[in-house]
C-alpha cells in the first residue's frame, strides 16, 4: 500500500508497520453474529448492581449545599444549626476540606485550581459549598437547609465573546493572569496562505453550536470507606476511567495509589460523562475519612445538571472555506471561541480531538485554527459523545452546504467530488493524523440506495405542491476511533505540555479453569456498552468454543492490569487486541499439552467446536475440558520445565495499535486517532413554518466501523447516538441567563427527545472496510450517530425552508429558533 | 418526625412497616425493602425510570409517598421473572436489544406490563404511546417498541 502524505510532513517512516496478528477473514464462527447480550439478564431482572444499589455496613449518606450564585466571594458560612440537627455526623466546608484534601485532578497547563468543595469563592451556580454527612439522605438534606452562607457577588460572565474582554473582579482565576482567556493560539497545518491565494472562491460563515450534554439517566455517585489502621480507601464508583482516576484521586487525598482501591459498578449510561467523575469520588472519600464511617453520595438530578462532568462543547466559529470554481476544496481557516465554563478538566482536549479528523472525508490540503478558549461562570465542560469532533463534523458539513449553495451545485455532487478515494489510504491529513482505511463512495452509495432518493424527491415534490415544507439533508462525516492521549496535551504550550505520549493500553487476564470454562477479567468497566458480549464473542472465536463456556468478570484497580477504559470509541478494538494476545499464550500451552496427550505434533492440532483435534482427522480430538483438567492436575505426566507448569492462564497488555509523537514544533501532531470510521446520514424532514415544529419523516444512517463484531449492538449505538444527535440539533440546551442561572436544570426544562421526537425508524446500514492495523480489522463505532445527525438535520431544515431562504447556522434549532428564522425571512 | 404504620403487598408478599410520611415510595421500595430494581432517574416525575404498578396502574414512585400506598398492591420489576425464568417481556427486550445501559429498563418494562395487561394485542401506535411516557437515553426507542411487539408474539406462542 502507498500512503498519501502531505508535503509538510516528513514521509520517511511516518507510518509505523502494522502489528496486526489476526487478519480479517472471509467468515467467522462468532464474530459478526447477533449474539444476545451477555449483560442483559441481570439488568432485566433488577439485579444490575448500579452504584446506588450497593449497601455497605454502617454506611452514612451525604448531601451537598450548592451555590445559588454564579460568581461570588464566600464571606461567612454558619453551620451551627446543621451540626446540631439529630442524625448529622459531619458538616464540612471548603476550608475544612482543603486542610486534608488537595485540588482535584485536571489536565490543563497551566493548571486551573479546583477543589471538591469551593474555597473562598464560587464560580458557577451549582458549585459545592458545604457537604453534610448524616444517618440518612433525608436528614442530610434537612441539614443543608439549615446552613447560612453569606456571599459578596462578583461580576458574572456568561457570554463567551464578552469573556474575552473581562477584567478586574470578573476574572475567574486571577492567579492564571488578568484575563478569562484561558488559552489563545493559532495552529497552522500545511500551506494555508498558498491555498487561499489560489482559491477562486472563499465561503464565509459564522456558526454557533449550543451547549448540550450527555445527561445519562443515572447520575454520578460513590461509596467511600476509609480504614484508619491500614490508611486505605475503598471506593465503589461509576467512573469508567477508574484505572487513571484512581491514582489521580489518591493524589488529591494525599495517599499513594496502593492505598486506594476502586471497585467498578454497572453504570447507568455515560456517553462520556462518567469518564472522570473525580469530583464526586474525591468529595466522598474526603467525607468518609473525616466522618469515620463509609459514606454514600449520589448526585441528585439538580446536582448533576448544574455541576456534573457532562456539559459538552459550546462554540462560536468564524469559518472560511477556500475552493476552486469547480467545487474542489482547498483549505479551511477558522477561529473558534469555546466557552469552557468555570474550570478546565481535560485542558483543550476537545480541540486536540477535533484536529484528528479536521478535514472530514475531504481532500482539503491545509488547515488553520485560531483557538480562543474562554472561562465563564458556567459548569465546566466534560466529555460528551464526540468529544469536540462532532462539532467540527457539523461545522464542515455546514461549510460544504454553504459552498454548494454559493456554487449552485448539488450538495451530494460537491461532497462526492471531494471525497478521499479508496486507493489513497493510508491517508495522512494536514494535522498529521492518519486515516487508516475507508471506502467513502461505497458508504454514500449504500445510503442513497437505502434512502431511495428518487422516492424521497417524489415525496418532497408532492408535499411542496401542497404548500408543505419538506427537505432533504445529507452529511458525510468521519468517525475517528481508538484515542491515544495526544489529544489531551498536544495544544498545550510546547515549553510545558504537562503530559507526554502514552500507549493508552488495555488489558485482560484470561484463565481456563479445570472444567474448561474460560474466565476473562476485564480492566474496563461496563458503562452502557457491551463489554461482556464483545469479549465473549472474541474469546469464542479465538478458542472456537460456545459462549456458554465463557465467564466475564471485572477487575478492581488493585487486582487489574493496565487499562484505560472505554471512551473515544476504543473499547472493542483494544479488548480485541488484549484477547488475541492473551489467547495466543494460553492456546499455545494447551496445544503443547494436547500434543502430549494425543502423542501428536502440536503443529498438527487445531481448535475446533470446543475441542482440540488433529487437522484433517475428524474424531481424533480431546475436549477443551479434558485438556484443561490435565493441565491443572496431571502435570507429573508431562515433561519437565516451565512450559508445562500447572494451570492455564495469561495476562496481556495491548498497547495502542498506531500512535506517534507530535513534531517538536507542532507543525504536525503525529498519529493519534487513526482507526477511522465513516458515515453517511440522510434525513427527510418536514417543517411547519407556522409553529417551527420539525418532524423527521425518514432517516438513514450508514456506517463503516470496519469488521463488525455484533451488528445488532453496533446498530444500537448508531440509533441511540443518532437520537442524541437529534436532541443536540433540535431540542437540548443548557441555557444560562445573564445572571448565570441555569434555566434548564431539570428534565422538564432540558428537553431530552422522547419517542415522539424520533423518526419512525432510523434505518441503519453497515459497510465494512477492515482496518489494516487492528485485530480482525475492527474499528470503533460507539459515538457515531451523534457525529452525523446535526449536519444532516440542519441541511434538511434549510432545504425544507428553501422558499424562505433561511440559514441554519445555530443549534439547537428549537421550534422557537425556527420561528425566528422564518419571521426574519418574512420581514425581509 | 412522626411515623405511620403502613401495610401493603409488594410483588405478592405482605409487608408491614412504619414510615415517615415524607418517605417516597421509591425510597421505601429501595431502602426499606431492599428492592433495588426500581431506579430513580430525575426525581421530579419526568423520566419515568421509577415507574411501578399500584393496583395495576403505572405510577411514578418518585412522586408517590409510601403512605399513599397503604393497602395497595405494588408490583416492581423485581417480581417479573418467575421461577428463575425471564417473562415474555423481559425475553422480548433481550432478543430485540431493547436496552443498553439498562437504567431506564425497569420503568419501560412496567409501562409495557400495564399496556399488555390491558390490551394483549396492541397496535404499533398504542405501543409507541405507552413508551413515549418514559425517557431512554441509549436506544432511540425503536428497539424498545420492537421488543414489546416481540413479547406480544412470544405471549401468543406461549398461549397456544
Amino acid at each position: 500500500m502507498t500512503a498519501t502524505i502531505p508535503k509538510h510532513i516528513p514521509a520517511e517512516g511516518y507510518i509505523p508497520a502494522s502489528r496486526q496478528q489476526e487478519a480479517p477473514q472471509k467468515a467467522y464462527k462468532w464474530i459478526g453474529k447477533n449474539l444476545k447480550r451477555v449483560e442483559d439478564p441481570r439488568l432485566l431482572t433488577g439485579n444490575g448492581q448500579y452504584i446506588d444499589d450497593i449497601v455497605v455496613p454502617k454506611m452514612a449518606h451525604a448531601a451537598v449545599l450548592r451555590s445559588d450564585r454564579a460568581h461570588a466571594r464566600i464571606k461567612r458560612i454558619d453551620t451551627s444549626k446543621a451540626k446540631a440537627l439529630p442524625g448529622v455526623i459531619l458538616v464540612m466546608t471548603g476550608e475544612d476540606a482543603k486542610k486534608v484534601t488537595g485540588p482535584t485532578a485536571q489536565f490543563a497547563s497551566p493548571p486551573v485550581v479546583q477543589y471538591c468543595i469551593a474555597v473562598d469563592r464560587v464560580r458557577h451556580v451549582g458549585e459545592a459549598v458545604v457537604a453534610v454527612v448524616a444517618e440518612s439522605r433525608y436528614i442530610a438534606e434537612d441539614a443543608c437547609d439549615l446552613i447560612e452562607v453569606e456571599y459578596e457577588d462578583l461580576p458574572v460572565v456568561v457570554d463567551p465573546e464578552a469573556a474575552i474582554r473581562s477584567s478586574g473582579d470578573a476574572v475567574l482565576h486571577p492567579e492564571r493572569g488578568p484575563t478569562n482567556v484561558a488559552h489563545r493560539h493559532t495552529y497552522t497545518y500545511g500551506p494555508i496562505k498558498d491555498d487561499f491565494a489560489r482559491a477562486d472562491l472563499v465561503v464565509k460563515r459564522r456558526l454557533r453550536w449550543g451547549r448540550s450534554g450527555a445527561q445519562p439517566l443515572e447520575t454520578t455517585g460513590t461509596i467511600a470507606s476509609f480504614e484508619p489502621g491500614s490508611g486505605k480507601f475503598t471506593l465503589y464508583a461509576n467512573s469508567s476511567f477508574l484505572n487513571y482516576v484512581g491514582w489521580l484521586v489518591g493524589a488529591s487525598l494525599g495517599v499513594p495509589a496502593a492505598k486506594l482501591n476502586v471497585i467498578p459498578c454497572v453504570t447507568g449510561g455515560s456517553f462520556g460523562s462518567k469518564l472522570f467523575t473525580h469530583k464526586v469520588m474525591t468529595l466522598t472519600a474526603t467525607l468518609a475519612r473525616a466522618a469515620g464511617r463509609p459514606v454514600k453520595y449520589i448526585e441528585d438530578r439538580i446536582d448533576s445538571t448544574t455541576s456534573c462532568d457532562n456539559h459538552g462543547s459550546d462554540r462560536i466559529y468564524n469559518c472560511e472555506l477556500a475552493l476552486k470554481r469547480d467545487g474542489t476544496m482547498l483549505a479551511l481557516r477558522f477561529q473558534v471561541i469555546d466557552d469552557y465554563g468555570a474550570y478546565l478538566q481535560f485542558g483543550y482536549g476537545t480541540h486536540g480531538n477535533s484536529l484528528c479528523q479536521i478535514v472530514g472525508p475531504y481532500r482539503i490540503g491545509s488547515i488553520e485554527m485560531e483557538l480562543v478558549a474562554v472561562l465563564t461562570n458556567k459548569c465546566q465542560q466534560g466529555a460528551y459523545r464526540g468529544f469536540g469532533s462532532e462539532v467540527t463534523n457539523w461545522m464542515l458539513e455546514r461549510m460544504a452546504d454553504a459552498a454548494a449553495d454559493e456554487l449552485k451545485m448539488d450538495p451530494l455532487d460537491l461532497r462526492r467530488k471531494n471525497l478521499i478515494q479508496p486507493d489513497q489510504f493510508p491517508y495522512v491529513i494536514p494535522s498529521g493524523n492518519v486515516y487508516d482505511s475507508g471506502n467513502y463512495p461505497a458508504v454514500m452509495n449504500e445510503a442513497l440506495r437505502l434512502a431511495d432518493l428518487p422516492r424521497w424527491k417524489k415525496v418532497q415534490a408532492e408535499a411542496r405542491s401542497e404548500g408543505r415544507c419538506v427537505g432533504i439533508g445529507v452529511a458525510t462525516c468521519q468517525e475517528r476511533s481508538v484515542f491515544s492521549a495526544t489529544e489531551f496535551w498536544s495544544l498545550n504550550p510546547t515549553d510545558n505540555p504537562g503530559f507526554t505520549l502514552t500507549s493508552s493500553p488495555e488489558s485482560v487476564q484470561l484463565r481456563v479453569d479445570p472444567t474448561g470454562i474460560v474466565h476473562v477479567t476485564l480492566g474496563s468497566p461496563f458503562w452502557g456498552n457491551s463489554p461482556e458480549t464483545m469479549a465473549t464473542q472474541l474469546v469464542a472465536e479465538q478458542f472456537q468454543i460456545d459462549p456458554a463456556q465463557i465467564n466475564i468478570v471485572y477487575a478492581d484497580t488493585q487486582s487489574g492490569f493496565n487499562s484505560t477504559g472505554p471512551g473515544g470509541s476504543r473499547f472493542t478494538v483494544m479488548i480485541a487486541g488484549a484477547i488475541v494476545g492473551a489467547s495466543a499464550k494460553v492456546k499455545a500451552k494447551m496445544l503443547r499439552i494436547a500434543g502430549h496427550m494425543m502423542e501428536t505434533h502440536q503443529g498438527d492440532l487445531e481448535f475446533r467446536d470446543g475441542k482440540i483435534g488433529v487437522k484433517g482427522v475428524p474424531g481424533k480430538e480431546k475436549t477443551i475440558g479434558d485438556v484443561s483438567l490435565y493441565a491443572h492436575y496431571f502435570r507429573l505426566n508431562l515433561p519437565e520445565g516451565d512450559d508445562f507448569a500447572s494451570g492455564l492462564d495469561a495476562n496481556y497488555v495491548y498497547d495502542h495499535p498506531l500512535t506517534t509523537m507530535p513534531a517538536k514544533d507542532r507543525s504536525h501532531l503525529g498519529i493519534f486517532y487513526p482507526i477511522m470510521g465513516h458515515m453517511c446520514h440522510m434525513a427527510l424532514v418536514e417543517v411547519d413554518p407556522k409553529t417551527g415544529k420539525v418532524k423527521i419523516l425518514d432517516y438513514v444512517a450508514v456506517h463503516d466501523a470496519g469488521t463488525v463484531v455484533n451488528p445488532m449492538t453496533l446498530a444500537g449505538h448508531i440509533r441511540g447516538g443518532t437520537a442524541q444527535g437529534i436532541g443536540t440539533a433540535l431540542y437540548e440546551k443548557f441555557h444560562y441567563d445573564e445572571t448565570g442561572q441555569l434555566q434548564t436544570a431539570t428534565f422538564a426544562d432540558y428537553l431530552i427527545p422522547t419517542l415522539y421526537e424520533m423518526p419512525p425508524e432510523i434505518r441503519v446500514g453497515h459497510v465494512e472496510t477492515p482496518s489494516p492495523f487492528t485485530e480482525y480489522g475492527i474499528k470503533g463505532g460507539g459515538e457515531g450517530g451523534r457525529m452525523g445527525a446535526p449536519g444532516a438535520l440542519s441541511r434538511g431544515i434549510e432545504d425544507a425552508l428553501s422558499a424562505y431562504g433561511v440559514r441554519c447556522d445555530e443549534l439547537p434549532l428549537t421550534p422557537r429558533r425556527v420561528r425566528e428564522l422564518v419571521r426574519a425571512a418574512e420581514r425581509n | 418526625m412522626a411515623t405511620f404504620p403502613i401495610s401493603l403487598t409488594v410483588n405478592g408478599a405482605a409487608v408491614s412497616r412504619t414510615v415517615e410520611p415524607r418517605t417516597l415510595l421509591s425510597d421505601f421500595l429501595r431502602d426499606d425493602l431492599g428492592l433495588k430494581g426500581t431506579h430513580v432517574g430525575c426525581e421530579h416525575g419526568v423520566c419515568g425510570t421509577c415507574t411501578v404498578l399500584i393496583d395495576g396502574q403505572s405510577a411514578r414512585s418518585c412522586l408517590t409517598f409510601a403512605v399513599q400506598a397503604d393497602g395497595c398492591a405494588i408490583r416492581t420489576v423485581d417480581g417479573l421473572a418467575q421461577g428463575g425464568q425471564l417473562n415474555p417481556l423481559q425475553q422480548g427486550f433481550w432478543e430485540k436489544h431493547g436496552l443498553q445501559c439498562g437504567f431506564c429498563t425497569p420503568g419501560m418494562l412496567m409501562v409495557a406490563t400495564e399496556l399488555l395487561e390491558r390490551n394483549a394485542n396492541p397496535s404499533t401506535d398504542e405501543i409507541r404511546e405507552a413508551v413515549s411516557a418514559n425517557l431512554c437515553r441509549c436506544t432511540g426507542y425503536y428497539n424498545i417498541v420492537e421488543s414489546i411487539q416481540h413479547a406480544v408474539t412470544l405471549m401468543k406462542e406461549g398461549a397456544k
